[in-house]
């Protein structure tokens, strides 16, 4: 059983409970009402569970449903994912676990795997989905998205849907895939089943909110409610970020050499007990800088021991502040909280519609402690502004390592994010909380992050061209060191890309060894800055055009991992070129060439 | 003529035979972009284009930590016979050192620069950038005779000028003639290896390095004894009458193998000016027929002798030439180190000859050599003289010019305050590019010489001349083993000490004390420069005194110097 759920779920059920029934709320009479104001009081959470099922399903399926859970043919549930870092599949899987423990016939979906025709035939869609980029959807759920919005989007009059979007209110468009999705289902004539919810990156309490509010619509619950049939992974307990994994720190070195403009750090940690996968993603707890937090409280003119409530614990506000709160990134909500009680017009003003630019300027290298400094609220309470502030989130780091190659080893790339921004030295929390304060010998919160969409062909013989600059090779690390393992036959081919390759070959020495040794067929590189003219992945992927695409034709898959911003469209109108070039195609025809590779798992994308 | 047996071929003279003339795979090599390093195979045949690759040892383990490949860089070698280059050379090798090397140049202990720290795709534009200045790297390193010495500056005197004379002549004959180097570095239009011929060398080589030295007395500059051939020039009324031969010197040793050893020429005999070309000829030619190609730690020519023996050499080579030698001519040396300052030459020209320590030019605090023979190359109409002591001299400055020299002298530092102890001496590269070095050499030895002149002052020593140099491994490249003060790397911070070599080199030092550290040189050396001090005899030299009173045994034949 996932602890952290029902973590979750305790805090849901009194909140119903306590929300008061009036006739002003509900399309009852009084009289009913209070009937159901009585009844709910004397109900357990159970209980509660039960009775919103039942009357769910007696309303869907008119007065014959008979309350007992083997009857209870609430039908059939289709659950959807699109998710590019995994938090929206382990949600689906939370999901689809709880729905067929109330006896729903549940099919989970990944959209990766989903053919978009399909969706004429479904009744009731939960569709989970993340939102990357600029407003942009996970590779999975691309194809999706763009046959929803094209011409050959269907009429949806029979289906039911609710929507879960997963994102970062840090990022303008925020939620904005989920948003789409709820859009178009509706233009094409579905019945929303209850309004969306959009959830930040501490997404927990609001998507076990919506999956209650999803499964009361859709289901009945048994009148026992069973546990799910949930095999932990590796066997033993099953860790996650509200139970982390406690790991201690093997190695923490710079990859990067002497004279090197980066700080990119390998490190190693103690893991026996965690199971992963080669492209897996290790989830960090990090803590954030105490002088930042000192500096906050000072600015603030807060008490350190002021006690705070958070996730329903209690806890001196500089505690909070360093190990749970996210008190870096500026979101909206954070803005608007903080406008509100500040009555900062200037800040109001750049919330309002149409300001949308101005927004994004301000917002461009400020953090909290900026909008903090800048717009003075004398006399905050402790407990106000920690109010304003969403949980620290973990951040994912893809895993460099296999266990077959490093047993119970998990290695991380971490490139150590340190800038200026208006006059001020900022650093990335986890990664220079890694690089700065966490020392061999000390012990690391973490979980693994499963990624299903990462994965080596399961076939050993399957060529594999791999695209990873900077921090993005770490998972080809991992990929490399279980093919060696598995002695797979396939061919592999790596890309890798950074500034300089006197100190910026991240893994030379790992790479040149596989070279060497023959598992790895051959290497591209890119170092940016060695020459006037700045040549990328991408460049080498062009040059290598004819060669790549006949490895294409032979049935190589292709994974690209890092930079999402940038190098990842740049790298995918790379090899849409190519295609296009060597395959003699339009650029529509390549673009589903590559789609088509897409859908049979045969390119696959870890981007950040 | 011995044809080599392929069988025993050790894995040198194989990557030669493999090598197409010498190309191996270094241009492939030099393309690959994801190791600073080239082939390893091709590391030997990288030598004959006067090259050698290194790494920064100061961050070998570092590096390796951190899963990078060793810091990579080059060595080059520049070939300069004699030792001579003109201004607008100098000023173009100061512009490599700047865009390509570490920034600065390396006066070596043969007459020449090196540059060091060279990254890979720094490499061939350094190649073609020391092409553009006259100048190449052909034959620097390798098995094949090295850069020719010349007693420095060929203005002092005409004997000097004959010197320099036939270092080039020799140096141009003995050059490899493979078109490898114009194809891989100037893009030269490929030949087909097969069709090429080295009509000398033949298509392995020679067995091992090979090195000449030319000497002009009273100096020895050159080191005849420590060169595997050197002339003498004979004077006889201030023309060049002929050349005295000496084969079979040779510094390299390995540290526990007694079969290796330092071992100082012979004497062959004496030769007419226009019979010294062919000499040199055949000499390299019998080498390259009966030198030991099995074993490279035996294939250098003073083993060739020993095995064989002086006459049967002599003979050999008599045969080869057609002619015998004549008896050598009496010749008499002073000294092998150098007169630093003014001095004016049989022409009335003016030279300056600067102390370079351990002849590495760059700017050091209020002491800018780098910036200061730069500017004085700006302005200078002579040449620059390259000794064969690492230091450089400004040769040929008119006598109306000597003061705008010597302003710039001043200007940057350049004439500095140095112990004669620390003048004379030596030091190789060492750490932390030389992959060989054991122990600090270069970077060390001034220290260790701060310490000793405290002791050389105490003892009343400090006008008295003696010759101190250090490597960083037993191959000898500061000629240590013909050093009064012989020290050898055996270990960071540990050195061999050897101590009673001739003041110019004219006989071997012994072993005194092993693998011992700064303390222990100190002591060891204090109590014997005392007893030097007190009881030397007029003009005795500390080697010389270290013999007589049986501190050490005098070591003449390589084959004893480990008895």
């Amino acid at each position: 059983m996932d602890a952290s759920y029902d973590a979750g779920l305790a805090q849901i059920v009194p909140i119903v409970m306590n929300a008061p029934i009036t006739a002003a709320h509900l399309p009852l009479t009084d009289a009913q009402a209070e009937r159901l104001r009585a009844l709910v009081g004397e109900l357990s959470p159970a209980q509660l569970l039960w009775v919103s099922g039942y009357l769910a399903a007696r309303a869907q399926h008119g007065g014959d449903v008979p309350a007992t859970p083997a009857a209870t043919a609430a039908g059939a549930l289709t659950v959807l994912y699109g998710s590019q870092t995994g938090n929206g599949a382990r949600l689906a899987r939370r999901l689809a676990e709880l729905a067929q423990a109330r006896g729903l016939a549940v099919t989970l979906t990944s959209t990766a795997d989903y053919k978009p025709v399909r969706l004429r035939d479904e009744r009731t869609l939960a569709l989970i989905v993340s939102t990357h980029g600029e407003g942009e959807p996970p590779d999975s759920a691309r194809e999706l998205h763009e046959y929803l919005h094209g011409r050959k989007a269907p009429r949806l009059e029979s289906l039911r849907y609710a929507v879960l979007a997963l994102g970062d209110s840090s990022y303008q468009f925020y939620c904005q895939t989920g948003k789409d999705f709820d859009a178009a289902f509706e233009k094409q004539g579905a019945q929303r089943l209850f309004e969306r919810v959009d959830c930040d990156i501490d997404y927990d309490d609001a998507a076990a909110a919506w999956m209650e509010q999803l499964l009361g619509r859709v289901g009945s619950a048994p009148a026992v409610r069973a546990t799910p049939a949930l095999t932990p992974v590796g066997g033993g307990m099953q860790y996650d970020k509200r139970t982390p994994y406690q790991a201690e720190v093997l190695e923490n070195i710079v990859l990067n050499g002497r004279g090197s403009d980066k700080e990119t750090r390998h490190i190693e940690l103690a893991v026996p007990g965690l199971s992963y996968t080669p492209g897996d993603a290790l989830g960090v707890l990090a803590q954030n800088d105490p002088r930042l937090v000192d500096e906050l409280l000072s600015v603030l003119d807060l008490s350190a021991e002021a006690p705070v409530s958070v996730g329903g614990l209690t806890l001196p506000l500089s505690q909070a502040l360093t190990g749970h709160l996210e008190i870096t990134a500026l979101t909206r909500p954070f803005l608007a909280g903080w406008a509100a009680l500040a009555g900062a017009d200037r800040l109001t003003a750049l919330l309002a519609d149409g300001n949308e630019a101005a927004l994004r300027a301000f917002l461009d290298g400020r953090q909290i402690i900026d909008v903090v400094q800048e717009f003075a609220l004398p006399g905050l309470e402790a407990d106000a502004f920690a109010g304003l502030l969403r949980r620290l989130p973990p951040r994912l780091y893809s895993l460099a390592s296999s266990l077959a190659a490093s047993p119970d080893e998990a290695h991380v790339t971490v490139a150590a994010v340190r800038y200026h921004s208006h006059g001020r030295a900022r650093a990335g929390v986890a990664s220079t909380w890694l690089a700065d304060r966490v020392k061999p010998g000390d012990t690391v919160p973490v979980f693994i992050e499963a990624n299903e969409n990462f994965r080596l062909p399961a076939d050993p013989q399957v060529p594999v061209i791999m695209i990873g600059p900077g921090t993005g090779v770490a998972p080809f690390r991992a990929f490399l060191q279980e093919r060696e393992v598995q002695g797979a036959t396939g061919q592999n081919w790596l890309f890798f890309g950074d500034r300089h390759f006197h100190t910026d070959f991240l893994y030379q020495t790992d790479w040149q060894g596989w070279l060497k040794g023959g598992l790895l067929t051959r290497m591209d590189v890119a170092f940016s800055r060695d020459q006037a003219r700045k040549v990328y992945v991408q460049d080498r992927l062009r040059e290598r055009g004819g060669e790549l695409y006949a490895w294409l034709q032979s049935g190589a898959h292709v994974y690209v991992c890092g930079d999402a911003t940038a190098m990842a469209a740049d790298v995918h109108a790379a090899l849409r070129d190519i295609v296009a070039a060597q395959g003699g195609l339009g650029a529509e025809a390549a673009e589903e060439y590559l789609r088509e590779l897409a859908r049979t798992r045969r390119y696959q994308r870890d981007i950040y | 003529m011995n044809a080599p047996d392929p069988k025993t071929l050790n894995d040198v003279e194989q990557i030669k035979a493999r090598s197409r003339h010498l190309r191996g795979t270094i241009a492939d090599g030099l393309v690959d972009p994801l190791t600073g390093a080239i082939a390893p195979d091709d590391n030997a045949v990288l030598k004959f284009h006067g090259s050698y690759q290194q790494d920064d040892r100061d961050l070998r383990e570092e590096r390796r930590r951190q899963k990078l490949e060793p810091a990579y860089q080059f060595m080059i070698r520049v070939r300069l016979p004699g030792g001579e280059c003109t201004p607008a050379q100098w000023l173009a090798l100061d512009d490599i050192a700047g865009a390509h090397a570490n920034g600065t140049l390396r006066l070596t202990t043969r007459q020449t620069f090196q540059f060091h720290g060279i990254r890979k795709p720094h490499f061939k534009p350094a190649m073609q950038a020391i092409h553009a200045a006259g100048l190449d790297t052909i034959a620097a390193c390798g098995d094949v005779n090295r850069n020719v010495l010349a007693s420095a500056n060929p203005y002092r005197s005409p004997l000097h000028a004959a010197a320099g004379a036939l270092a080039r002549d020799i140096s141009e004959h003995l050059l490899p003639k493979t078109n490898a180097f114009a194809e891989i570095w100037l893009d030269a239009p490929a030949v087909d290896p097969s069709t090429e011929v080295e009509p000398i060398y033949g298509p392995l080589y020679l067995p091992r390095k090979f090195k000449i030295g030319i000497a002009v007395p009273p100096d020895n500059d050159v080191d005849v004894y420590a060169q595997d051939l050197s002339f003498i020039a004979v004077e006889d009324g201030g023309r060049l009458a002929g050349w005295n031969v000496l084969v079979g010197g040779g510094m390299g040793m390995t540290h526990g193998e007694k079969a290796t050893y330092p071992r100082l020429a012979d004497v062959l005999g004496f030769c007419a000016p226009g019979q010294a070309l062919a000499v040199a000829e055949q000499v390299v030619c019998v080498q390259r027929d009966f030198g030991d190609r099995s074993n490279r730690r035996h294939a250098r020519l003073k083993y060739t002798i020993d095995d064989r023996g002086v006459d049967w050499f002599k003979a050999e080579l008599e045969n080869r030439l057609g002619f015998a030698l004549a008896p050598a001519r009496p010749f008499a040396f002073e000294r092998n180190t150098d007169a630093f300052g003014w001095h004016q030459g049989a022409d009335g020209r003016w030279h300056y000859t600067l102390f370079v320590e351990n002849g590495r030019v760059a700017d050091r605090g209020a002491r800018r050599l780098r910036t200061g023979l730069r500017e004085i190359a700006r302005v200078h109409r002579g040449l620059f003289a390259l000794t064969n002591n690492q230091n450089v001299t400004l040769a040929g400055v008119e006598a109306g010019r000597r003061a705008a020299i010597a302003a710039l002298i001043d200007e940057y530092g350049l004439e500095r305050e140095a112990s004669r102890l620390r003048q004379n001496a030596m030091a190789c590269v060492a750490m932390p590019s030389c992959a060989l070095a054991m122990a600090e050499s270069e970077r060390y030895l001034p220290d260790l010489i701060t310490r000793l002149d405290g002791v050389i002052d105490a003892c009343g020593l400090a006008d008295t001349p003696i010759t101190l140099r250090m490597t960083g491994c037993p191959n000898g490249c500061a000629r240590p083993y013909i050093a009064e003060i012989g020290l050898v790397g055996k270990a960071p911070g540990k050195y061999n000490l050897y101590l009673g070599a001739g003041s110019h080199g004219q006989r071997l030092g012994k072993l005194y004390r092993e693998n011992i550290g700064e303390d222990a040189i100190v002591e060891a050396l204090t109590p014997l420069l005392e007893r030097y001090a007190s009881e030397r005899q007029a003009g005795e030299h500390f080697g010389d005194f270290l013999v007589r009173v049986g501190v050490v045994p005098a070591v003449v034949a390589g084959r004893e110097f480990h008895d």
